[in-house]
């Protein structure tokens, strides 16, 4: 992290991170549609889209992707942010509830209109499940509790993107779109990384120390 | 799947006569989310969006006049339960309605009206057509009423 380059990219990195995600909501926040709606309706709006911003993070925190952050400061902020992130999605069924209970019934009751109801629904369980996981996680084997995590974690970022891209709102389109491409694409290589990569190397050179080991003179 | 193309019948032949008419029109989902019943009558709730639409008996196809139709939806002026959003409008001689509003926004992810027969005389209805675009300055929706 000492040199120039290096700083220069985490400078890059984090410039980046904060064009992805506070871009579409400083646009979000312009939407002429604000004018038009009650109070609850834009608080419980903004909960949604912050939630979809800190998803991007969710995944770079876990992995630690984000320069300056160490892996068990960025698990710190990963736990943190999991914890906003339910806080969220409580924050915006609550005050969509507020605005239009029958609409935001409808939703949750799985009989609304719109499609986008259905996976804002299925991401709204997947975090209460992931809350609940995180509970129990001391009576649950860590291989096992990852799977479950990372699973309901990649189904909560699919969903949530696939009801964000569906609704006609406030969020622009085009910065809308690249965060939930930035979503999807960030949570499969964290994965990718976290659970195939990194372990496929640590299991290689452990094999490579034992043949080295075996092979060394007696 | 040679099997299943045997199977097939020619549709033209089979289908059933036109006589009966069109189909009572179905409620929507979502269509009577909030509804404020018994909205006044207006000449008009705002200017520069138009919904539009024809009443019709099912079975005859003949027009209804002077049927009711309740019409409300989330606007430049606020929501859907914003009262100035909710009008009725009486149908013409040729069972067509027409009330001009405010611009319709986008609701809950949708740009979309609602529209009621709730009156009795006919089995009730409500609909909730989506606009194709939310720039759309129209909007049309069509009642075809069984008695009750």
């Amino acid at each position: 992290m000492a040199g120039p380059r290096s700083r220069s990219l985490a400078i890059l990195v984090w410039l980046a991170l904060a064009g992805v995600t506070l871009g579409p909501i400083a646009l979000a926040a312009a939407s002429p549609y604000l004018a038009y709606r009650n109070p609850a309706y834009i608080i419980g709006g903004f909960a949604g889209i912050i939630c979809l911003a800190l998803m991007l993070v969710q995944p770079l925190l876990a992995a630690g992707y984000l320069p300056g952050i160490g892996s068990l400061r960025g698990r710190g902020w990963h736990r943190w942010l999991g914890y906003a992130l339910l806080l969220g999605a409580v924050l915006h069924v609550g005050e969509l509830f507020v605005t239009s209970p029958p609409d935001t019934l409808d939703a949750l009751l799985l009989v609304a209109p719109t499609s986008f109801s259905v996976y804002g629904v299925i991401a709204f369980w997947c975090l209460v499940a992931t809350a609940l996981l995180v509970a129990v996680r001391r009576r649950i084997r860590p291989v096992l509790w990852w799977h479950l995590h990372n699973g309901l974690a990649l189904i909560l970022a699919l969903a949530t993107v696939i009801h964000a891209l569906q609704i006609d709102g406030a969020m622009e389109l085009f910065s809308k779109a690249v965060l939930c491409i930035a979503v999807l694409v960030a949570s499969w290589v964290a994965l990718f990384d976290l659970r195939v990569r990194r372990p496929l190397r640590l299991w290689r050179s452990r094999r490579m120390r034992r043949e080295t080991r075996g092979a060394g003179p007696p | 799947m040679t099997g299943i193309a045997v199977l097939h019948q020619p549709l033209g032949l089979v289908a059933p006569a036109q006589a009966q008419g069109p189909a009572p029109t179905a409620t929507m989902r979502g269509g009577s989310n909030n509804y404020r019943p018994n909205a006044p009558l207006v000449e008009r709730l705002g200017r520069g969006f138009l919904v539009s639409g024809l009443v019709l008996q099912a079975g005859s196809s003949r027009p209804l006049p002077g049927v009711r139709v309740q019409i409300w939806a989330a606007t430049t002026l606020g929501g859907e339960r914003e009262p100035r959003n909710h009008g009725s409008v009486v149908t013409a001689a040729d069972g067509s309605f027409r009330l001009e509003m405010e611009q319709i926004v986008p609701n809950f992810g949708q740009p979309h009206a609602h529209l009621a027969y709730d009156d009795g005389t006919f089995q009730t209805v409500f609909l909730r057509p989506v606009m194709s675009s939310p720039k759309d300055t129209s909007i049309r929706a069509d009642f075809v009423l069984a008695r009750a």
